[in-house]
């Protein structure tokens, strides 16, 4: 008998590596992390519930305090960032259209420019890049004004006074966020729009603005415009929770403040990635 | 706003009942241990302490604004712990507190902001319609002359002053003051103890009905002859003392340490 045919065959490297016991402290750090995600998921749910129901049930409550502070919060989120939004605009319409254009001209379909500034900035870009833009400017902010508030005790005044700071601190800025980052994406989406045209109309591209802007009305659908107006909504929603949640719910001290705002900018750009992906669901099954 | 229920005289106002007062940074941690205290109407306490013995966790418990980690803690004849969210908040409306440090005023609001907040709040009523109010609780506080500047522009004395403002602005039945004397000059120490001493004998501005006020203090010896009931907060423990006379024959060890410090 052949000796070599005698002894066992060596299993697969795989799966030799599989049968090989994790290192205890990998196992201990993923089950921090995945425990640590758990517990920011159910807190920040919790937050989100208890401020949509503040802000159902006491939203007439105190209307000549609460009411002047949303409209601060829409003239600092919303009005303040109108040129900021207007100039990356216009150069989000210049770069869309250029590189879509070159491409379109490789297949001769270029009178297929409007329809793609459609696809690309309405659908997506246009509200993502918008509250990035807001959660840059505001929701940082809004995390250190708030952290600093309960870091010197101005939250546990408030209560002593009677005024839930829920109602009196998130419920304006959440409505306000929300409703600064849609009027900001629609002025976005005007602006990158006529600046695509004019990009098409230095490059001599044979698109004439009658057809632009037919293809556009063509391309859009009712349901763009709902799902703009929710998709919106929703991001200024997600980022004025998370960074009120970062600044707010939790005891803080003031070399917490920096690590807390980290935290809500990471935690905010998840969660509108993640909710943009779901409206993506939605709009394919609609 | 809601109107307070009226109050039996001989009731207490506040009351605990063999409570632990926990940390507030760590709430399973009870700083004092079996506390049963109570405040009746009119009454004037000082409540003495050393640094960290727990003072100011005492007082945000007996103002409501956090629970006791164990036994009861009783506002206006209802445990607070069972109380719902309007109750809570219709009995915080009835105790002014005054913090340490300044207040916790907010700082990105004028003087007379900070005073308004809560009558405009709880009455839902534009500024106008609160500055009659405002004007005699600044004037009764003399910060008047202040009323324009930014809170966080005023030094320590003058912030303690806009606080006791605030607390008074909505008539409370209680003020609760944590430490209110730590770095006073004594002229102003002095301005302290004549408006408390007003205010508890029952001010104008209360209608004439005594206010009852408890103070913590890390130095009992300037209330002796002030407060006219004390009590110490010495190694986990609550020490009630008694009246002025009770405390100036007091012989206990810990007592005559804290009064000779």
């Amino acid at each position: 008998m052949d000796q070599d045919s005698a002894k066992p065959a060596a299993p697969p490297l795989l799966a030799s590596v599989l049968a090989l016991p994790l290192p205890r402290s990998y196992l201990n750090f993923v089950g921090r992390q995945i425990f640590r995600l758990l517990q920011t998921i159910q807190g920040v749910g919790a937050f989100a519930l208890i401020t949509l129901g503040v802000t159902f049930t006491k939203f007439n409550a105190s209307w000549r305090v609460t009411h002047p502070l949303i409209r601060a919060q829409i003239d600092r989120a919303g009005v303040r960032l109108l040129p900021g939004v207007v100039f990356f605009g216009l150069v989000l319409g210049l770069v869309i259209v250029a590189q879509t254009v070159a491409l379109l001209q490789r297949v001769g379909a270029e009178q297929y420019a409007g329809t793609v500034m459609v696809t690309v900035l309405i659908r997506e870009l246009g509200p993502l890049a918008t509250a990035l833009l807001v959660l840059a400017r505001v929701g940082t902010a809004i995390v250190v004004e708030l952290g600093l508030s309960r870091a010197q005790g101005e939250v546990e005044a408030l209560e002593a006074l009677g005024i839930d700071p829920v109602h009196y601190l998130v419920m304006p800025r959440v409505i306000g966020l929300a409703a600064a980052i849609f009027s900001l994406t629609v002025y976005l989406v005007l602006v990158a729009v006529f600046s695509g045209y004019l990009f098409i109309f230095l490059q001599d591209v044979p698109l004439t603005p009658g057809d632009y802007f037919n293809q556009i009305g063509r391309a859009l659908r009712w349901e763009d415009f709902a799902l703009l107006g929710l998709k919106t909504a929703t991001f200024g929603a997600i980022i004025a929770t998370v960074t009120c949640f970062q600044g707010l719910a939790q005891r803080l001290r003031l070399e917490d403040v920096s690590d807390a705002t980290t935290r809500a900018v990471a935690q905010s750009v998840a969660g509108c990635v993640a909710a943009d992906a779901l409206f993506i669901v939605v709009y394919v099954v609609m | 706003m809601s109107t307070p229920a009226p109050t039996d005289a001989a009731a207490p106002l506040i009351e605990l009942a063999g409570a632990d007062i926990a940390s507030a940074q760590e709430p399973d941690v009870a700083l004092v241990e079996r506390v049963s205290w109570r405040l009746r109407p009119g009454e004037y306490w000082a409540v003495g302490g050393w640094h960290w013995s727990g003072k100011s966790d005492w007082l945000t418990t007996v103002a409501g604004l956090q629970h006791p980690a164990a036994g009861r803690h009783l506002l206006f004849g209802e445990d607070s712990t069972v109380m719902t969210q309007e109750e809570l908040v219709a009995a915080r409306l009835r105790i002014g507190v005054v913090f340490e440090h300044g207040g916790r005023l907010f700082t990105q609001m004028t003087v007379r902001e900070n005073i308004a907040l809560p009558l405009r709040y709880h009455r839902n009523c534009p500024p106008e319609e609160t500055s009659g109010t405002v004007e005699a609780v600044m004037a009764l506080a003399g910060v008047t002359e202040l009323a324009r500047q930014s809170t966080g522009q005023l030094n320590r004395s003058w912030q303690q002053r806009v606080a006791l403002a605030r607390a008074l602005v909505l008539r409370p039945e209680v003020l609760l003051l944590d430490n209110p004397l730590a770095g006073l000059d004594p002229r102003q120490a002095r301005w302290w103890f004549d408006t408390l001493a007003a205010l508890n004998a029952g001010h104008a501005w209360l209608e004439g009905r005594p206010l009852a006020v408890v103070a913590t203090t890390d130095d009992l010896r300037p209330w002796r002859d002030q407060a006219q009931q004390f009590a110490l907060l010495q190694g986990r423990r609550w020490l009630p003392l008694g009246g002025r006379a009770e405390l100036a024959a007091c012989e206990e060890s810990t007592v005559r340490e804290f009064l000779a410090a």
